[in-house]
């Protein structure tokens, strides 16, 4: 009847009022939930770029080969400690040759840069073979040049490119430290959730474990975690193992604010609606209330993302972390650990914008997010 | 308030006597012994060592014994303050911690103080002039500030205490004054080394804080008393310091624990590129150089100070905030 009766007042309304009724022109309630964080979001411009920065970043890493235009483990004595290369327009875009004097007098060799007859750049030119993918066989770079090398930001202590090795370091940096965050995401909402929800001995068993690992300071805590690793072993064992060590200490902090949020609701109406109605404890946790602290979590574990990336940067830099053979950005640095080092070549630290810049996004993001995700925290 | 701070205390013991389980049980986690690198360093050193003098050290340091039993020793040693000797500093551990942990103690410390005195002004400019130039300048200077590495920024400025500056960085003394007799010229001297890295360690806590001062005046400042206060007509300055701030200021002493954390793992990375003589740098050593029971015992050690620190805030908080339930 009611159904009717409706029909009947909407015939009788002008065409424009009716098209405000129809549900999908209203304006109003009818915004679901995961759109107005969308548009809390996009209201932070600094959250948005740094989001963008740090696609790019993601992008330059799945695509590093074709970026480098050297191969980022070719050792050179030659280029030992080279200096950036000097680009020039002299001529069509090009890099300056480098030429070695041997000085007639002295017999010390010096190096004089000649712009004149650059080696201009090559786009998509060929250079060292990689698998585009992991699958596709190719030899194309971005830049390339014919003679000599291009070493944008110069060369290391072993004449490796260090813009190559930067691109290629970025594929290590920029992921251990986001697997590590989900790991010890995940331990952390399982731990959190148990012990908000049973409460009782196992919460404050839960409880009193977090608050020993978090008596001990992090970053001495990773280190001897790190270096109890055996030195032999493989890139890949060691990066896993750096994962699990980084989210055995992470997800501490998750698990605390996993379980606030889940005593919070708990105790909500709907908690109890679905207890009167029978609903099985699994079903309340699993239905009720991980969807409800599922934004929260994403924020939270975002803003640990940073900690984490420069937990990583910090224990390659100190040799317990990442080791050579790997390329990450802190095994990058630890070539600037050397102060004498720094002050002659002081190109050994442009690796250390990477980081800067890549931390930077993910705390701007992360805290964009946490704004969307809980306006009112 | 008795029961309550023994009541603590009881906690803090029984703290870091598991936080001594966890470190021994890392370290217990190591492939070989204590010993498998002395045993190469004498090698290479040129060394014959036999399988009897292994099998005699063996002994010697109970590397067989079962792991319980090895832990008993170790910490009771501990307690004593006996600590065993190092291996890579050819001398007892208990010698090479107490100046150590005396400049720990002073570095960390002292960042927290440099920390909050800049962070509170900076924090409360920042939530009155919310979303002005000026604050989105500290905002981005905040981020950058916990973005940019300690060792990092360490580094950075050394390279530019040297290269502009022409200072001599590095170290704990000049190598003048390196044997000389306590003067008031060499602690000058302990000075003008020290206030750099203090600086590098407190920049990253200090940019935090700023951030958590600025959110909690702003929910502060948001609260109907301060609403009633400026009905009232109390002057603006008034109203923010004395009825906002004084109530902002209870989160920055809860996390106080968390900044003295961060504050002792940035102690440690910057004493290392610093070359400061502190048990974070020691630590670092030792665990580069396998001297796997002295990195356990500074480990805990370290955690003892965290510890203590959260026991003073924890104290702190119960004093100045009576709705922090003593009975707890």
């Amino acid at each position: 009847m009611s159904q009717l009766a409706e029909l009947e007042t909407t015939d009788l309304m002008p065409d424009d009022d009716r098209a405000a009724l129809a549900p999908e022109q209203s304006g109003i309630g009818e915004v679901s939930q995961t759109r107005l964080m969308i548009r809390r979001f996009r209201k932070s411009k600094l959250a948005v770029i740094s989001g963008i920065i740090l696609i790019i970043m993601y992008l330059g890493a799945v695509f590093a080969p074709f970026l480098s235009p050297n191969d980022p483990a070719q050792v050179d004595a030659n280029y030992k400690f080279s200096k950036p290369s000097h680009l020039t327009l002299n001529g069509g875009p090009g890099i300056c040759q480098v030429k070695q004097v041997i000085d007639p007098v002295t017999i010390s060799s010096h190096y004089v840069t000649d712009c004149n007859n650059a080696i201009p750049l090559r786009f998509f030119g060929r250079g060292f073979e990689y698998k585009l993918f992991g699958l596709i066989p190719t030899d194309r770079h971005l830049v390339t040049v014919d003679k000599g090398k291009l070493l944008l930001f110069g060369a290391d202590s072993q004449g490796r490119d260090i813009a190559s090795r930067m691109v290629y370091g970025s594929r290590v940096s920029m992921t251990i430290g986001v697997l590590g965050v989900i790991i010890a995401t995940i331990l952390g909402s399982v731990i959190g959730t148990v012990s908000g929800y049973v409460r009782g001995p196992t919460d404050t068993v839960i409880q009193r474990v977090i608050e020993i690992i978090m008596s001990i300071p992090q970053l001495p805590l990773w280190a001897t975690m790190a270096a109890v690793m055996p030195p032999n072993m493989s890139v890949t064992g060691r990066y896993f193992l750096m994962t699990i060590i980084l989210s055995l200490v992470t997800w501490t902090g998750l698990a605390r604010q996993v379980r606030g949020k889940v005593m919070s609701y708990a105790n909500a109406d709907y908690v109890n609606a679905a207890k009167s109605a029978g609903s099985s404890g699994s079903r309340i946790v699993l239905t009720h209330l991980v969807p409800n602290a599922a934004s929260h979590i994403v924020a939270v574990s975002m803003l640990a993302v940073p900690t984490a990336i420069l937990a990583e940067t910090a224990l390659s830099f100190l040799g317990i972390g990442m080791l050579d053979p790997a390329i990450s950005w802190g095994v990058l640095l630890q070539d600037a650990s050397k102060i004498d080092v720094l002050q002659q070549y002081p190109w050994v630290l442009i690796p250390a914008l990477a980081v800067i810049l890549c931390v930077t996004c993910f705390q701007l993001l992360g805290d964009g997010v946490r704004d969307a995700v809980d306006p009112y925290s | 308030m008795l029961v309550f701070i023994i009541r603590r205390l009881a906690y803090a013991v029984l703290t870091v006597v598991a936080v001594s389980f966890i470190a021994f049980f890392i370290i217990e986690l190591a492939p070989g012994s204590a010993l498998t690198e002395e045993f190469a360093r004498l090698r290479a050193q040129g060394a014959e060592v036999s399988g009897a003098q292994i099998e005699a050290m063996e002994k010697q340091y109970g590397i067989n014994d079962p792991w319980i039993v090895k832990y008993w020793k170790w910490v009771s040693g501990l307690a004593h303050g006996n600590m065993g000797q190092s291996f890579l500093y050819h001398e007892p551990v208990s010698q090479l911690i107490g100046s150590r942990l005396a400049l720990s103690v002073a570095l960390s410390f002292g960042a927290i103080i440099v920390a909050w005195a800049i962070a509170i002004p900076v924090g409360v400019f920042s939530a009155t002039h919310r979303y002005t130039i000026p604050d989105y300048i500290i905002t981005v200077i905040q981020f950058v500030g916990v973005a940019i590495p300690e060792f990092l920024l360490a580094l950075g400025v050394m390279v530019a205490a040297v290269k502009w500056f022409g200072l001599q960085v590095g170290g704990l003394f000049d190598t003048q004054y390196l044997n000389a007799p306590w003067s008031m010229a060499r602690f000058g001297d302990m000075v003008s080394h020290l206030w750099m890295p203090l600086a590098v360690i407190a920049v990253g806590s200090t940019a935090w804080l700023t951030r958590v001062m600025r959110a909690n005046l702003f929910d502060v400042l948001g609260q109907q008393y301060v609403q009633t206060a400026r009905a009232k007509g109390v002057p603006e300055r008034r109203v923010i310091w004395k009825h906002a701030v004084r109530n902002a200021l209870h989160p920055l002493v809860m996390t106080f624990g968390t900044t003295l954390g961060a504050l002792i793992s940035g102690e440690a990375i910057v004493s290392i590129v610093f070359a400061l003589p502190t048990t974070g740098q020691a630590l670092v050593q030792t665990l580069i150089s396998k001297d796997t029971y002295v990195a356990a015992t500074l480990l805990t050690l370290l955690s003892v100070l965290l510890v203590v620190g959260n026991l003073i805030s924890d104290i702190a908080l119960a004093w100045i905030d009576p709705r922090v339930k003593v009975t707890d």
